[in-house]
């Protein structure tokens, strides 16, 4: 019965009084019981509507009004800066954009960091909260389908976040009449850095999400992962600027989230770093943080498969 | 419907399932067990979700280690735990539920407003389910079980907290998912009156060990009764006595209202043994001869309680030649569902006229 061409609702006759005649004519059908005979279109699909239905959720999509508020909001705030500096660009004339592509979402990690806090733990925590889980365990799907949408969607949100600005600049850079190679290029190394970004960001959030159920703690706890360490991090960097060790400011920044994406962006996107004294790591330090990037998020998704291993009815 | 051979499931400190075999076919079954007797372990092993120490089980013919997901296609499940977000509404959740089944879009969403419709939601079902009553979430969990349209489905305790209204509606809306939908029913309760009325049969486990297994009408219909209650008029002042005089004369066997003093009404109720349709008749015109004004005869049934009674003696026997302390403790468990039924105490003498829950169960 998995597939077959037959129309998707069966219109199988009722199996007792299909209809009745009323004096004006009309027809009132009782149709009964309808069987189902159309496509069953199994894990994949289901995995994908799964992921669809996550990423609409994370815009507050399919939900209530007052979920879409904050994360709308908070879109609102990201694209907005990019629009402001378009516009100086655009009016001054000016012969490049005031921040590049690579650097624009490290300027703004504190909306990104809010955004995931809001929504990673809407993303994972509420079907742990409300024990929705085994209901989707009890269909076709399996734990890892159920990580991998939840995963992309989550990685697909903060991608749209966070490109989204980026494409704002680009079109006003051409509107500006800026070179069209290079505003190119630079929206492709841009583009990439934020790939990279939402992936590593949306591992952190939903490993941190999914180990409770209360959202609150949830959000919290995003919050503090993605601060703290960019504190303690920058922190440490200018003090070790301040005492000429140039060397230790590239290894530090493997140690927070945002910094690590900073580092790999200035080594091989053609950004600047924020570090002090706009210091980037050696290309040899910057292999480090791709290699580190990369494995951390293989990690957090390896993390959330094993969170989900006795996820049973 | 579902074959389970020899079918074990230990834990490091627990045997949740001990080489249970059965083989349930189509129709409603009743699953029943005190908690922890193993129902749920079983319904997950049966759902591909959890791995069978030893033994092996079919379900629709597909093996369970292997098909797993073809398995989950063709089944629904309704937890028995709360499962429902409270901020999305009834169709949103039942939407995405049947896609998560693999309808297609349109196809979801034609299903959920089908499906609701006959769980028995209509406008509510646009509202946040936050706000809905206990019956109303139990009828969501049964038609997101319901969705896809499948050919079995596994409800576990779908009365659970329900009041007796709100039950009776679950066990008629469990009976029509067979009857008028043709889908099987496996259903787990540890109340036994319930599963009787719903069920064409009965698998009992306990300790994860099968008890019983047979059709609801094997052991309900082997000693049917009919009770008979007549008016008194001026030519018979005593209309029961009279009627039960007439029968014994007719050679029918009656039983009156020994063991049901309880009961105030007792007294004006005859049992007639009914060995066949005759007896039907027999009542009839002796009630018609007599001039009496007949107020009921309705056919009573041997309850499914007596199986644990019996159950109860057995186990009581089998600890006392020391055999198995798993099915020791079937006794007090067991004794404890026997009156939640109202069907009388474990110790009562025979009582086939016990008390009713609903009234409506036994008369045919």
């Amino acid at each position: 019965m998995p597939t077959d061409s037959s129309p998707p609702v069966s219109a199988a006759p009722a199996p007792q009084a299909p209809f009745s005649a009323t004096p004006g004519g009309a027809l009132i059908h009782n149709i009964g019981y309808r069987h189902y005979d159309g496509p069953r279109l199994g894990r994949s699909y289901a995995r994908r509507s799964l992921f669809s239905q996550s990423l609409r959720g994370a815009y507050g999509l399919g939900r209530s009004a007052r979920t879409k508020v904050l994360p709308m909001l908070l879109f609102a705030v990201m694209c907005l800066p990019a629009a402001i500096m378009v516009a100086v660009a655009v009016f001054t004339k000016a012969s490049s954009l005031p921040v590049s592509y690579t650097h624009y979402a490290i300027y703004l990690q504190a909306v990104i960091g809010l955004y995931l806090a809001a929504q990673a733990p809407q993303s994972v925590s509420r079907d742990l909260r409300f024990k929705t889980v085994p209901l989707y365990f009890s269909r076709p799907i399996e734990r890892g389908d159920y990580v991998a949408a939840k995963f992309a969607a989550m990685a697909s949100a903060l991608f749209i976040l966070t490109a989204a600005p980026l494409l704002v600049l680009y079109t006003g850079a051409l509107l500006a009449k800026l070179d069209f190679l290079d505003q190119t290029k630079g929206l492709g190394q841009g583009l990439v850095s934020v790939a990279l970004l939402s992936l590593l960001f949306a591992g952190i959030g939903l490993v941190i999400s999914a180990l409770t159920p209360r959202r609150g703690f949830g959000v919290a706890a995003v919050i503090a992962v993605l601060t703290i360490p960019y504190g303690a991090v920058s922190a440490v960097q200018g003090i070790a600027a301040i005492q000429g060790s140039e060397a230790a400011v590239g290894w530090l920044g493997l140690f927070s989230p945002i910094t690590l994406i900073d580092g790999v962006q200035a080594t091989f996107l053609g950004g600047t770093t924020s570090f002090p004294d706009h210091l980037a790591p050696s290309t040899a330090a910057g292999g480090v943080y791709l290699l580190v990037t990369l494995i951390a998020i293989a990690g957090f998704y390896a993390l959330l498969m094993l969170r989900y291993r006795k996820a049973g009815l | 419907m579902i074959v389970t051979e020899s079918l074990s499931k230990r834990f490091p400190r627990v045997t949740a399932l001990d080489r249970l075999s059965v083989d349930i076919g189509p129709g409603v079954t009743g699953l029943v067990g005190a908690n922890g007797a193993g129902k749920s372990t079983l319904i997950k092993i049966l759902l591909g979700l959890a791995p069978a120490t030893e033994g092996s089980a079919h379900v629709l013919g597909l093996d369970v280690t292997k098909d797993g997901a073809a398995i989950r296609e063709r089944v629904g499940y309704m937890p028995e735990h709360d499962c429902l977000p409270p901020d999305v509404s009834a169709t949103e959740f039942v939407v995405h539920m049947a896609r998560m089944s693999g309808l297609p879009p349109t196809a979801a969403r034609e299903r959920t407003a089908d499906t609701l419709r006959h769980v028995g939601l209509y406008e509510e079902r646009y509202r946040p389910m936050g706000g809905y009553s206990t019956g109303m979430k139990q009828r969501v969990k049964l038609a997101q079980a319901l969705v896809h349209d499948p050919q079995l489905v596994f409800l576990d305790e779908p009365t659970n907290g329900l009041d007796p209204v709100g039950r009776d509606e679950m066990l008629g809306l469990i009976r029509r998912v067979h009857t008028d939908f043709g889908i099987s029913v496996l259903v787990t309760s540890h109340l036994l009156g319930e599963l009787e009325r719903t069920c064409d049969h009965v698998v009992v486990i306990d300790g994860g060990k099968l008890l019983r297994s047979s059709s609801t009408d094997e052991f309900t219909q082997a000693t049917a009764s009919l009770a008979v209650e007549v008016t008194d008029t001026d030519r018979c002042p005593d209309g029961t006595a009279a009627l039960r005089s007439a029968l014994v004369a007719a050679g029918a066997v009656v039983s009156d209202a020994v063991g049901t003093e309880s009961l105030a009404s007792s007294g004006h109720v005859l049992y007639v043994e009914a060995s066949s349709e005759e007896t039907h008749d027999l009542v009839r015109d002796t009630v018609a001869g007599l001039g009496l004004g007949l107020i009921r005869m309705e056919q009573r049934r041997h309850r499914i309680a007596e199986v644990f009674r019996d159950a109860d003696a057995e186990s009581n026997a089998e600890a006392n030649t020391g055999a198995g302390a798993a099915v020791a403790t079937a006794a007090p468990s067991f004794s404890s569902s026997a009156v939640s039924s109202s069907a009388g105490v474990p110790g009562t003498p025979y009582a086939p006229h016990a008390p009713q829950e609903g009234g409506a169960s036994d008369a045919d």
